[in-house]
């Protein structure tokens, strides 16, 4: 068994060389013996340049034994071009989006894959002839039937993506959504970017919604491979500042979500709900995003208990006018009326396409890294992820309520334990040398407030960055959003897009 | 309905009366201040990894500033981040910060157009394009139309259709998969029009300057009326830029 793989925990780097490097006929039989578990699926596949060689690595997340499975394969450079692969898609649909990307930025073929498209257009593709306007669309030939072309640029503040339907009539036989216009060529940014505070910025960068979500992931991982150890208490703080971002984007959501059934209450004082959490997090740190908060090794911005107060009166306001308002929304009719039985994904689906976070946990898929990859903060607090079962709009602004309060409570709990904060803060240093082990290989998990946010870090022989990767969970979740909205009518689609707000960003790169 | 009036009770009056005079708490990073103190600028300059710091003498280029706030950390004798939020300017060159200037940062009347105050003053539709941006700006952008900044109540509004609006908002270093979507959106606009670049990435292009992902040829040939600067820019700093350069 070990000479095919290795089993690594989350934020533990490896030297790189401890990765069993197989050919891709015995990668594929073990992937094929993993992927059936339900505990199991994909969190990271990708290639890179490794030498002479092209090298790809695969990271299996086991959810019941808390482990990552790393599986390696090689190709010489100068053979990839040629090369078709029996796909893994063609049994397990949730690694269609990883074997897209590799077909994109190396031109490798994937026997079996129902359609290599790319998924963002990037500067170094594989195919530069193909332009980001060229996109092969899913076409019907039909008097009946029509398409809608929606995007680049949307109706309102938002990102840009295209999306076509096909319709019949008012009816949504299929929408299909091309993506890379938000491309701005991030990860190669890691590696040409020589400072490391840059590199901090960058990962603030990666997707603004998550800014916290994306830099704690970073930083973890840059950690580990720097050998630091963090206080007990810093891990708390970033995690305090996490959960801040969960209750933040997720009442921000629920407005939004009752904008598009023209709620004007719901939309209104959800709205006014954000502002004093975001508000706390520019207390905190100066932004209201989070921007500054996260730093390797270390903070500007210790949780001070005069911030711990303030904190505290905070959310304790805020959760008696959202619990009101919230209750009020269960039993709104024309609401129920709205969300009830739209958009809906079963279990069996979300785990098909490999869904994360949310998206997975309100069809009844646990996946929730805070329970099953803990790191950080969440080794010392037991999170038991929330789950509903009916998968429709309704369940995905339920769960945000949910989570919101299990949020409330997780930070209510540790602020007003006095232990914790006892401990100094390590306080960051920008210009503190790092010492980067050399040749390894660190992967880092975190429950964001979309799903699962995944970073590895690969360095050479001097400790430099050599590859660095990002998936953000949108990567997943994407596909739930076209699935959603089968057969319903189009006018469905503006709540279904809100009710899982993907990022265009952090899917782009 | 009892239960409706209750939570509009609870809530009460939410907007910010005068936008114009907000006290934002320490530790926002607004406008910085450069003092006197000599200091070793090279060191300074090279921390920055935006290259926002210039030297001889050292200065900060807001709109390379993604106000991270290191150099304060690093030399808080040289460089202090005030809580000023009002970082908007209509020329690109009144955004470097110098030494010994604590003056306010504003949209000078005389390098705006005379159209833009007759015609927008009392009120201004404006069409917003992400462009390879973080969706942070956005994010800010929007809720400067919330219940809280209100920026409705000046006539200030985002709208669906470039051919309904007055100008453009762009956030976002401008990647090469949206250079062509700008321009059309650009061009949709009825004249006289107005294009505000929104935020760090917009204004240099920030962390991304240097990508081959990104393609900011668009901006070589037409005219910027507004810089506002943030890494998101503040709603109340969004808020007041407009609001300077329409001249109320």
């Amino acid at each position: 068994m070990m000479n095919t793989h290795i089993y690594v925990e989350n934020n533990k780097a490896i030297e790189i060389k401890k990765i069993p490097t197989l050919n891709y006929d015995e990668f594929y039989n073990i992937a094929v013996e993993l992927l059936p578990k339900e505990e199991v699926h994909c969190v990271n596949y990708f290639g890179f340049p490794y030498g002479e060689k092209l090298k790809f690595i695969c990271a299996f997340a086991d959810d019941k034994e808390h482990k990552i499975a790393l599986l390696s394969y090689e190709f010489e450079n100068k053979n990839v071009k040629d090369l078709n692969l029996k796909s893994l898609t063609e049994t397990f649909p949730a690694m269609h989006i990883f074997e897209r990307e590799i077909n994109e930025n190396f031109g490798i073929m994937f026997q079996g894959h129902p359609w290599l498209k790319p998924i963002r257009f990037p500067h170094n593709r594989y195919d530069k002839k193909l332009q980001i306007s060229q996109y092969p669309f899913y076409q019907i030939e039909s008097e009946q039937l029509h398409e809608v072309g929606v995007g680049p640029i949307h109706a309102g503040v938002i990102e840009p993506g295209h999306f076509r339907f096909i319709c019949n009539g008012e009816n949504v036989l299929s929408l299909e959504i091309q993506l890379g216009w938000q491309h701005r060529g991030i990860e190669n940014l890691f590696l040409k970017n020589e400072n490391w505070l840059g590199r901090n910025l960058l990962a603030e960068n990666i997707a603004g919604d998550t800014a916290i979500g994306h830099a704690s992931t970073f930083a973890s991982a840059i950690e580990s491979l720097a050998g630091i150890k963090i206080s007990k208490r810093l891990k708390i703080e970033r995690m305090i500042a996490l959960e801040l971002e969960r209750i933040a984007t997720n009442t921000g959501d629920m407005s939004a979500l009752c904008t598009d059934i023209a709620y004007q209450l719901g939309a209104a004082v959800f709205g006014i709900l954000r502002t004093p959490i975001v508000n706390f997090t520019q207390r905190w740190c100066g932004n209201r995003l989070g921007k500054g908060m996260i730093r390797i090794g270390g903070t500007h911005y210790p949780l001070t208990p005069e911030l711990r107060r303030e904190l505290h009166e905070v959310l304790k306001k805020y959760k008696k006018k959202f619990l009101e308002m919230a209750h009020q929304c269960y039993h709104l009719v024309s609401l129920q009326d709205r969300f009830d039985d739209i958009g809906t994904l079963t279990k069996k689906q979300v785990r098909l396409i490999g869904a994360v976070g949310m998206a997975a946990r309100m069809a009844g898929l646990p996946r929730d890294i805070r329970k099953s990859h803990p790191s950080g903060g969440y080794e010392f607090v037991n999170y038991e992820p929330i789950t509903l079962e009916s998968g429709d709009v309704f369940a995905r602004f339920l769960l945000r309520s949910k989570e919101i309060q299990e949020s409330l409570k997780l930070i209510e709990n540790i602020i007003s334990n006095d232990s914790v904060f006892a401990e100094t803060d390590d306080m960051f240093e920008v210009d503190k040398p790092l010492t980067i082990q050399k040749d390894s290989f660190v992967l880092s998990l975190t429950e964001g407030w979309r799903g699962e946010i995944c970073h590895t870090a690969i360095t050479d022989n001097k400790g430099d960055l050599l590859f660095y990767k990002i998936k953000d969970p949108s990567l997943h979740n994407w596909k739930a959003l076209e699935l959603s909205l089968r057969n319903l009518e189009i006018s469905d689609f503006p709540i279904n897009n809100k009710s899982y707000n993907l990022s265009y960003a952090g899917n782009d790169l | 309905m009892i239960e409706t009036l209750k939570i509009l009770a609870h809530h009460g009056m939410q907007y910010i009366p005068d936008v114009k005079a907000v006290n934002l708490p320490t530790p926002y990073r607004g406008r910085p201040v450069i003092s006197d103190a000599k200091v070793d600028e090279n060191k300074l300059a090279n921390m920055c990894p935006l290259k926002a710091i210039g030297k001889n003498p050292l200065s900060i280029d807001l709109g390379k500033c993604s106000f991270c706030g290191e150099c304060a950390f690093k030399c808080p004798e040289k460089i202090k981040f005030t809580q000023d939020y009002k970082l908007s300017a209509s020329r690109r060159e009144d955004l470097i910060i110098k030494p010994g200037e604590n003056k306010l940062l504003k949209v000078n009347p005389k390098y705006v157009r005379d159209e833009i105050k007759k015609v927008f003053g009392r009120s201004i539709k404006l069409r917003q394009i992400s462009a390879g941006g973080d969706n942070s700006a956005e994010l800010e952008l929007n809720a400067s139309s919330n219940a809280n900044f209100d920026m409705g109540r000046f006539g200030i509004e985002f709208v669906a259709s470039p051919r309904h609006a007055d100008g453009i908002v762009i956030t976002g270093p401008i990647s090469q998969n949206m250079a062509e979507a700008v321009k059309i959106c650009y061009d949709a606009v009825p004249d006289p029009k107005i294009v505000v670049l929104c935020g760090t990435d917009a204004i240099s292009g920030g962390l991304f300057e240097k990508s081959p992902a990104v393609n900011r040829t668009f901006l070589d040939s037409i005219k910027v009326d507004l810089f506002i600067c943030g890494n998101p820019p503040h709603p109340l700093t969004i808020v007041n830029g407009i609001l300077q350069l329409i001249g109320r």
